[in-house]
């Protein structure tokens, strides 16, 4: 008998071969510094932001290697890092507010190789640098807020229907709130008016002791539709915020029901990143109480709808309970100057802040707002369920009069300088939280000890590679060649596969991974040369002998990975993070290896010596 | 032909199988002791805290560093080398009453105001104690799931014996991989945790090619005891079996020293995982396999008319 393959065979594998040696190809080429520019809001870049991108390196005599207007980005590569630098700085000093400049490496793939979607490696951040936050939202102050609001709205419901109740106040036990009535009658009248315009809600009656008791509590989808909000709120405006920072290439995304993964390549200094996602903050504007003496405020005579704040300086405000509008209604707020040059913060609000600030302003013209900005501090403690305990911190920011009947968009005049109105448009963007989120873990990773990671991978992969291959080539001679061509097509594979599948990122855990890969994937190849031996101690013939070493070690190949296999698919269900990492390339190695080890070695075995006859010995 | 194992004659690995059971037992009380008594060096992923891994342009005297961080209200800082002596990593378990988040920060403020040159920030860790509990938990969740889903699968494809010996090596393993991070403290962090993991794939990965051998020698031949047969199979896998235990290790060495202390843990893990695991293929499963009494009738199959079963096979 012969060994031999169908044509069709050596055509797959050679598509195949080729098809991975081509998307790992993109990995072989280098890096661009560059610069990105990106819009926050308010502004947008076009055609014209890369004229005058364009302009200012001119002018700074900068000649950039290309500079291209992508997904409302501009990319600026240059040739050299210093280049790069110098490059950041002009034109983050003369492109204006509204614009963000970051630093970045862009991969130079040939043209040919991206438009079929060609990519070098994702590097996760071990590798490259950054920074990692896991954020929570602290859903028991969302739920809070949202009865906050209840309170409010029945409140005005029944007024304005003129049913008359005893007390209404927060469901301390449950998420909602308690009514109190003096007759059945006027409760009912109450359910029967409240029940059709407040779906989503749930109402249950008690009695005792002649107070009648009605609870309004949310039903379970509109709890879980509260925590969503909550959540997508957190969500959009952390993105936002990351955007302030200018990073190239950011990641924020959800991460089970109630946390957030903010990732930061490239982040250097981390204390002014945490500064500005970490600052969980709300605002509110509130009218303030102008009738009330300070001083008397400050000895303890104060109405009980008002209370006393402090602004930064540290002067006393006395401010009314009564909110005007929460943070969340804010669209955005911008600095800039007035005709006369003085600072100014130009604030844009939703349809429905608008209308709340047009009913409030129509009366108070001439009356002054205060604008509350309101932190959120971890005390340390923890809660009955064991999460941080928040501590409300709570400060004027800003104190404006009415001027007109405002509407969805005004803004506040009269700043000392432009950095506070710089500040305070920081601050009221900042500050549309409803629900604080605080960090609950933190990954830095230096960009030398990156780079460092990343020498020693290569490294660590190099030298075993290499002691595998010599003893393959010194313990099975021809055959050994073989199966070492097949394990560098291997590592050729793994690389090609990861660069193809879009969110497959490199980690450190995964180089191990490919590192154990090498040293496992031969397994097979030992597996089939063994028995190939024993089938030719037998007396087989050297073709019978090729042919019953691969089919009688198939099975115990294919039995051994799926195991393997199995271990790496749970430690990618269930794992984080860099775990994840090495699944991946546990997995993908696994696949591969028996790929190019089986198939692969065959198909090279079977063109080498399955076709003939005349051998009479064969080197393995 | 380069040859391992001359032997023409099949190794009796039966003889030793009583003392090798005497071994495992041994190695299994001092590792379960250790642990009962030591737990493990539990990682920042797990405990939770804040760690700082520093570089300096000269080696680091750690006792002036403890000085400043001490001076610097650090007094518990956990200062040691890692990796070089220009490398040192502090770190701090979770406190109270502060913002853990912001600690690494302070920390590295403190060393750039002392006079100790230039400071390279490598890396800073903070993991809050709740996720630390829900990684454990996590990690303690994957463990039991594989080893569920892998017993699962090779009782459906082997004989109930072989699959409780191949379990039970499993366990083996682990428990004296464990041991040995117990006894000798050393961290244990997550990325240990999936070499585990690895372990337990790489160690089935060994006994089922024993077992495969048996199943197949049990068919082949007639007339022999079990334990000969289990004899024979283990001498005619073990070649194989030397050999991919030793490329696995020559890689895991070159990961071990020149992959950078991040890998250590890892590497660690799965050197004793890898030679534990050889040892328990041979002496743990098989033996085991044996006690239970796995003979000839258990591994003859039923026979069923396969579609195709007289063509070639594809590869």
């Amino acid at each position: 008998m012969l060994n031999k393959y169908p044509l069709w065979k050596y055509l797959l594998l050679g598509f195949i071969v080729l098809l991975t040696l081509v998307y790992a190809a993109p990995n072989l080429y280098g890096e661009d510094p560059a610069v990105q520019v990106s819009a926050t809001r308010g502004a947008k870049v076009e055609l014209s932001t890369l004229d005058k991108v364009q302009d200012i390196l001119k002018q700074a005599d900068i000649s950039p290697k290309s500079t291209i207007l992508e997904n409302g980005q501009i990319l600026v590569r240059l040739s050299s890092s210093e280049d790069q630098l110098i490059a950041r700085e002009t034109i983050s000093s003369q492109i204006g507010d509204g614009f963000v400049t970051a630093l970045n490496l862009a991969p130079s793939t040939p043209g040919w190789l991206e438009s079929i979607g060609g990519s070098p490696l994702k590097l996760g951040l071990d590798l490259r640098g950054g920074v990692h936050f896991l954020m929570e939202v602290d859903m028991d102050e969302a739920i809070s807020k949202e009865q906050d609001q209840m309170v409010q709205d029945l409140r005005a419901e029944l007024r304005e229907q003129k049913i008359r109740f005893r007390g209404i106040e927060k469901d301390t036990s449950a998420t909602g709130v308690v009514l109190r009535f003096t007759s059945q009658d006027i409760l009912n009248n109450a359910v029967d008016y409240l029940k059709p315009i407040n779906p989503g809600y749930s109402f249950q009656e008690k009695e005792s002791s002649g107070v009648f008791y009605l609870t309004v509590a949310m039903t379970e989808e509109k709890l879980k539709s509260s925590k969503e909000d909550a959540l997508q709120q957190n969500l959009s405006i952390l993105r936002n915020r990351v955007n302030e920072l200018g990073v190239a290439e950011p990641l924020v995304q959800r991460q089970g029901l109630d946390r957030i993964v903010v990732e930061l390549p490239g982040i250097q200094d981390t204390a002014r990143a945490k500064e500005i996602l970490g600052a969980t903050a709300t605002l509110e504007f509130h009218p303030v109480d102008s009738e009330t003496d300070v001083s008397d405020a400050l000895s303890g005579r104060i109405p009980a709808s008002s209370i006393i704040y402090k602004e930064r300086s540290g002067r006393p405000v006395v401010i009314k309970k009564k909110i005007i509008l929460t943070g969340n209604h804010i669209v955005d707020a911008q600095s800039g100057a007035d005709e006369y040059g003085r600072a100014q913060v130009n604030i844009s609000l939703d349809s429905k802040g608008g209308s709340k600030m047009s009913r409030f302003t129509k009366d108070n013209i001439g009356k002054p707002m205060a604008t509350l900005f309101i932190e959120y501090m971890p005390t340390g403690k923890k809660k009955a369920n064991g999460k941080a305990e928040t501590e409300k911190r709570i400060e004027v920011a800003n104190v404006a009069t009415i001027q007109a009947q405002l509407g969805r968009s005004f803004r506040i005049t009269g700043l000392d300088n432009a950095a506070e109105a710089h500040n305070l448009a920081l601050l009221l963007r900042a500050g549309a939280l409803t629900a604080p989120i605080q960090i609950v873990e933190e990954r830095t990773i230096g960009p030398s000890l990156g780079q460092q990671n990343i020498d020693n991978g290569i490294k660590a992969m190099v030298y075993g590679l290499l002691a595998v291959v010599l003893f393959m080539f010194v313990y099975y001679r021809k055959f050994g060649v073989v199966a070492n061509t097949a394990l560098i097509f291997n590592i050729v594979m793994i690389v090609g596969l990861m660069s193809m599948i879009p969110g497959a990122t490199l980690t450190l855990p995964g180089i191990a991974g490919i590192v154990l890969t090498i040293g496992m994937a031969v397994d097979a190849n030992v597996l089939i040369f063994e028995r190939i031996r024993e089938e030719l101690k037998a007396g087989k013939s050297i073709q019978r002998a090729i042919n019953e070493g691969y089919s009688n070690a198939l099975s115990t190949i294919a039995d051994a990975n799926i195991t393997t296999f199995i271990t790496a698919v749970i430690l990618f269900a269930v794992g984080t993070g860099p775990v994840k990492g090495f699944a991946v390339t546990l997995a993908i190695g696994i696949l591969t290896s028996m790929f190019t080890s089986i198939f692969g070695t065959r198909a090279i075995v079977n063109a080498l010596w399955g076709g003939r006859n005349d051998i009479k010995k064969l080197s393995i | 032909m380069f040859e391992l194992i001359k032997s023409k004659q099949t190794i009796d690995f039966m003889k030793y199988a009583k003392p090798a059971t005497w071994f495992s037992i041994l190695l299994i009380v001092i590792s379960l002791g250790s642990l009962s008594t030591k737990w493990l060096n539990w990682g920042l992923d797990f405990t939770g805290g804040t760690l700082i891994e520093v570089g300096f342009d000269q080696p680091a005297n750690l006792t002036d560093l403890r000085e400043t961080l001490a001076a610097a209200e650090f007094p518990d800082a956990v200062v040691q080398h890692f990796g070089s002596s220009h490398e040192v990593m502090v770190r701090l378990a979770p406190r109270e009453g502060v913002k853990g988040q912001t600690i690494g920060n302070q920390v590295l403020n403190a060393l750039n105001a002392a006079d100790f040159g230039n400071v390279d920030m490598r890396r800073i860790e903070f993991v809050g104690p709740n996720v630390g509990a829900e990684l454990a938990e996590n990690g303690g969740l994957a463990i039991i799931i594989a080893l569920v889903c892998i017993m699962l699968y090779v009782s459906m494809r082997f004989e109930w014996r072989l699959a409780m010996g191949s379990v039970l090596a499993l366990a083996h393993d682990i428990i004296i991989t464990l041991g040995v991070f117990s006894l000798f403290q050393i961290e244990f962090d997550l990325t240990v945790l999936a070499a585990l993991l690895a372990v337990v794939g790489y160690s089935l990965n060994d006994t089922i090619v024993v077992f495969d051998r048996i199943r197949e020698n049990f068919r082949l031949i007639a007339t022999a005891t079990p334990e000969e047969i289990v004899n024979q199979s283990l001498t005619q896998t073990l070649s194989r079996t030397i050999i991919t235990s030793g490329t696995t290790i020559f890689v895991l060495i070159s990961l071990f020293v020149v992959g950078g202390a991040l890998i250590h843990g890892f590497a660690t893990a799965l050197l004793i995982g890898v030679g534990v695991g050889t040892y328990s293929s041979i002496y743990v499963a098989s033996a085991l396999a044996i006690k239970l009494g796995i003979s000839r009738e258990h591994m003859i199959p039923e026979v069923v008319e396969k579609e195709g079963a007289d063509q070639d096979p594809l590869m």
